[in-house]
């Protein structure tokens, strides 16, 4: 049926004829997820390109407004599957703002640390699978190898290597142990030298460079008209980074500078996601050295957390604390007011729009995911380029599906 | 806390009675009517350079307490050099499901908007393709209403089966 749709956008006349369609996806090795493009090519120039989403739709919005704030975590987690942890660090802030719960320092420090290095992954993937759809497949391999090392850690902080669903409103499921800061202090250590690597790689790679420089070119305009952010937006040199401009966690402690370029095309995003690696590798540094003590989550008397195994067993007001929380009528009191919240994901801006009730089920529970606003920009960028430039602009856009389809 | 500078030019452009503001957390809104929201949109995004639509959604109050009117359809504002944000909140009833589309204005705003038709059926005048976007085009319900049931109406029993001889 939308074949049909396409017709219309398509120039009139004689040229028509010339005009040939090629539908990519929903299930191609390079769209990597269920994405569909409908392309209308002269030749092997891209005349026109139609994206097709919704493949991966499951509800997850609707689905939020039956799960309660510390359940939807588990959904949120699978949005964008690539850097789960900065997912639930987005839900868990605009809940926390919601109820105004502000959180302890190591509760902070060790957020920030894990979803750096979710950062980390999430580029590492982005930057080789873009090389590997462009032919270069050691650098995806060599990337693999880190977050195979970035999985371990997850794994050690939260007990699961992939949807970590770690956080809990006012804190986390628990606190971190010796060795995970080993692990951390050893990743620190060893990713320089797997990051050299790549870039030794790739940067002036000659194959690599021709088929990305120049391609895909994004205007800064165009990118603040059109709702790009992240590193979309500021290898178009728009000097925006909420980790700076709206300071929340701990970035204010840190010591670090937000990565831009001017060029706007697919090579300068793949500039900007591996200088932005380095970057994030010293705020984890930064955030490690420098963990302060005491409890990860808020204090009790907050009635938002679940009390500690030990203090349920042993004390009648943790119990009862306890019994609040995961009772179905009972559950958190929330204001009646509609709160939106955003941080910097490694994708871009990744908000919530969070309505409460007052009962301990949000009323509704908005995404703002970073990847559906940007694959809009895709037909604009494609136009006019070659069909096999369409694999190396989808790579730099770094689109994952099911966050884009929620 | 103290007004906003775009608060004043709304104010100067409007009239003090034709918008009401609030505020929760950091979140600064503004509520218009729709009929005007397109004006405010408008003078939000020349006079008051919010440049960056970052965010459009819409919300159904059908079970909300206290609540009186259907939908609200919410625009987050931004602009880029300051940092700054506005909310702008706008509520809409049965039967009149119409808003105008900020496409001229933000091209960011196509696929929000469709997202937004799709998913309450709330329609945008103006907008260049408005169509579904998540659902598939056979959909007839708008599944974040309220009223639409968690598990569905049993659409996924009725989705039509291909088998490999028929494809």
């Amino acid at each position: 049926m939308p074949l049909e749709l396409l017709e219309a956008g398509v120039p009139e006349g004689e040229e028509k004829e010339f005009l040939w369609t090629l539908n990519f996806g929903p299930q191609h090795p390079a769209t990597h997820t269920t994405l569909r493009l409908i392309l209308t090519l002269d030749g092997e120039t891209v005349v026109k390109a139609v994206p097709e989403i919704g493949y991966l739709h499951s509800g997850f919005e609707k689905l939020g407004e039956d799960l309660d704030y510390n359940q939807y975590v588990t959904v949120v987690d699978r949005m964008n599957y690539i850097s789960p942890f900065y997912n639930e660090i987005a839900w868990h802030h605009t809940v926390e703002k919601l109820m105004g719960l502000e959180l302890t320092p190591r509760c902070k420090y060790l957020r920030t640390l894990l979803g750096e290095l979710s950062r980390i992954s999430d580029h590492l993937l982005c930057v080789g699978a873009a090389a590997l759809d462009l032919g270069a497949l050691t650098a995806f391999l060599y990337g693999f190898y880190q977050r195979e090392l970035l999985y371990d850690i997850f794994e050690t902080a939260s007990g699961q290597r992939f949807h970590m669903s770690y956080t809990r409103v006012g804190g986390l499921a628990f606190d971190v142990d010796e060795r995970f800061l080993r692990q951390v202090r050893d990743f620190i250590k060893g990713f320089p030298k797997a990051h050299a690597d790549i870039v030794r790689l790739l940067n002036r790679n000659r194959i690599f460079i021709d088929r990305t420089r120049g391609v895909g070119v994004l205007s800064k305009e165009d990118a603040i008209n059109m709702s790009a952010t992240g590193p979309i937006a500021r290898a178009s040199g728009v000097v925006r980074d909420l980790r700076k401009d709206e300071p929340y966690l701990a970035y204010k402690d840190f010591d670090f500078k937000v990565v831009c370029a001017n060029e706007g095309d697919c090579f300068a995003r793949y500039l900007v996601r591996m200088d932005e690696m380095m970057e994030s590798l010293k705020i984890a540094h930064q955030a490690i050295e420098n963990l302060p003590a005491g409890p990860v989550n808020v204090d009790g008397d907050s009635k938002a957390v679940l009390p500690d195994q030990t203090a349920i067993y042993h004390s009648i007001e943790s119990l009862i604390q306890h019994f609040e929380l995961v009772m179905l009528n009972r559950r958190w009191t929330t204001p009646h007011e509609e709160v939106y919240g955003a941080v910097e994901a490694p994708n871009g801006e990744l908000g919530f729009y969070v309505v409460a009730d007052g009962s301990g089920v949000p009323y509704r529970a908005r995404t703002r995911p970073p990847s559906y606003l940007h694959f809009q920009l895709f037909p604009y960028l494609i136009v006019g380029h070659q069909l096999s430039d369409v694999v190396a602009v989808l790579g730099s856009l770094n689109i994952i599906a099911a966050e884009l389809d929620r | 806390m103290s007004e906003p500078a775009y608060e004043a030019k709304l104010k100067e452009r409007f009239g003090a009675d034709g918008f009401t503001t609030s505020q929760f957390r950091d979140n600064r809104r503004v509520v218009v009517k729709p009929d005007r929201l397109y004006a405010f949109l408008e003078c939000l995004k020349g006079e008051c350079s919010f440049d960056m639509l970052a965010e459009l959604t819409a919300v159904d109050y059908l079970n909300y307490p206290d609540a009186r009117d259907r939908f609200g359809v919410v625009y987050v504002l931004l602009n880029t050099k300051t940092g700054e944000r506005v909310f702008v909140k706008t509520y809409l009833n049965e039967p009149e499901l119409t808003l105008p589309s900020a496409f001229p204005l933000w091209k960011g705003a196509d696929w929000l908007e469709r997202e937004v038709y799709d998913m309450y059926g709330i329609v945008f005048d103006g907008h260049p393709d408005l169509r579904r976007i998540l659902m598939p085009e056979e959909f007839t319900s708008y599944p974040l209403r309220k009223d639409y049931p968690l598990r569905g109406r049993g659409e996924r029993h009725n989705f039509p089966v291909i088998t490999r001889a028929e494809s």
